[in-house]
């Protein structure tokens, strides 16, 4: 299998997940396009990592996803701090920080 | 003459024209759904085919990672976030800045484009393949931890502190702090006491319902001892419904039995 096909995949995936970020308002679907993002990227990592045929990419891909867990951690009790306290998950309404 | 048996399509191209489309088809169903809980559905059903396209890539590791870690953990914890907060949000359509969809439509075809041509620069040649980096120490899990445990053992370390850090954000973060003092048992109790040395309030429990003859359901009021109604022993609530009951009306027929007994008891002593 071409790798090629592999990398236009992961750039269709990637592109979607930068419009899901920029067109919706909803904090939470913003947060699951950034996943979505993180994943194509590590997609592109295993394809590397079968076309130079060393498991770094991989390696470097299992990093990825630890970082994720993390970062969802994190980013969800935010979003759900924000809600409480704000009563809304948009993201147009955020502008605390703005002043 | 030997038959060179060249198969026209591999494992890795079934899954990949299978689980390709419907991994584009969910991701964009995943930014057009108005509803949270489905977005969060079908980023995991992107996931599950991501999975699939990492085993056929010889990543069984990555591929049972994936689906436990992603799939299992990440999404499972959004759909949490999702019953959380997320069912009520409604989604507008409404436009803070004007042209907004369709710049970042542009924005995302630009990228793509971007994307495609400048990784696929780095493409050289064909795919090596990672059969022989597999087999160098007997399996994909055992080269993984060869390098995890050896090359990137400092970065592998650092993850973990990340994780402890982030888990203890979490709990820093979901915590919400009491900013007035629990009103608990003793304050109650102190508070009864209170109220009765100086108002005179009864600090015991209320008088319980009245029980009568024929009723004795908690909407009719008590008698006390000397006669006299117990507005006390009727919650208020029910008092506000349908007023206070009539307890003397309640007590007429348990107090013309009592006074029609009297009157046989007293003709039976008349016959003796």
């Amino acid at each position: 299998m071409n790798p090629n096909f592999y990398v236009v995949l992961a750039a269709i995936l990637f592109a979607i997940g930068i419009v899901g970020f920029l067109v919706r308002k909803n904090a939470l679907v913003v947060f699951m396009s950034v996943e979505l993002m993180l994943n194509a990227s590590n997609l592109l990592l295993v394809t590397f990592s079968r076309v130079h045929g060393t498991l770094d990419g991989q390696a470097a891909s299992f990093f990825v996803m630890v970082v994720a867990a993390a970062e969802v951690v994190v980013g969800l009790s935010i979003i759900v701090m924000i809600y409480r306290s704000r009563q809304s998950a948009n993201v147009d309404n955020e502008n605390l920080l703005r002043y | 003459m030997t038959a060179l048996l060249v198969p026209l399509v591999t494992g890795a191209a079934v899954a990949y024209w299978i689980c390709g489309p419907i991994m584009v088809a969910a991701a964009v169903a995943m930014i057009l759904s108005r509803k949270a809980v489905y977005s969060a559905l079908y980023l995991a059903l992107v996931m599950v085919n991501l999975a699939i396209i990492y085993a056929s890539q010889d990543a069984p590791f990555l591929f049972v990672v994936q689906i436990i870690v992603y799939t299992g953990a990440v999404m499972m914890l959004f759909l949490f976030v999702v019953m959380l907060i997320g069912v009520d949000t409604r989604g507008t359509l409404v436009e803070k800045v004007k042209g907004h969809t369709v710049t970042s439509v542009i924005a995302g075809i630009g990228g793509f484009i971007l994307l495609a041509i400048a990784i696929g620069r780095g493409l050289v040649g064909p795919a090596i393949g990672v059969e022989a980096a597999n087999q160098t120490y007997g399996g994909n899990v055992q080269g993984l931890a060869a390098l995890l445990f050896g090359r990137y053992v400092l970065a592998f370390e650092a993850t973990s502190a990340l994780l402890i850090t982030a888990a203890v954000g979490a709990m820093v973060l979901a915590n919400v702090e009491r900013l007035t003092p629990k009103f608990d048992q003793t304050a109650r109790a102190k508070a009864r006491i209170e109220e009765y040395a100086t108002k005179g309030v009864h600090p015991g429990p209320r008088p319980s319902s009245g029980v009568y003859a024929r009723h004795n359901s908690i909407t009719s009021p008590a008698l006390l001892p000397d006669g006299s109604v117990s507005p006390d022993s009727v919650s208020a609530v029910l008092v506000q419904r349908s007023g206070l009951a009539d307890a003397v009306a309640l007590a007429a027929p348990a107090k013309e039995a009592f006074a029609a007994l009297d009157v046989a008891q007293g003709e039976d002593e008349e016959e003796l």
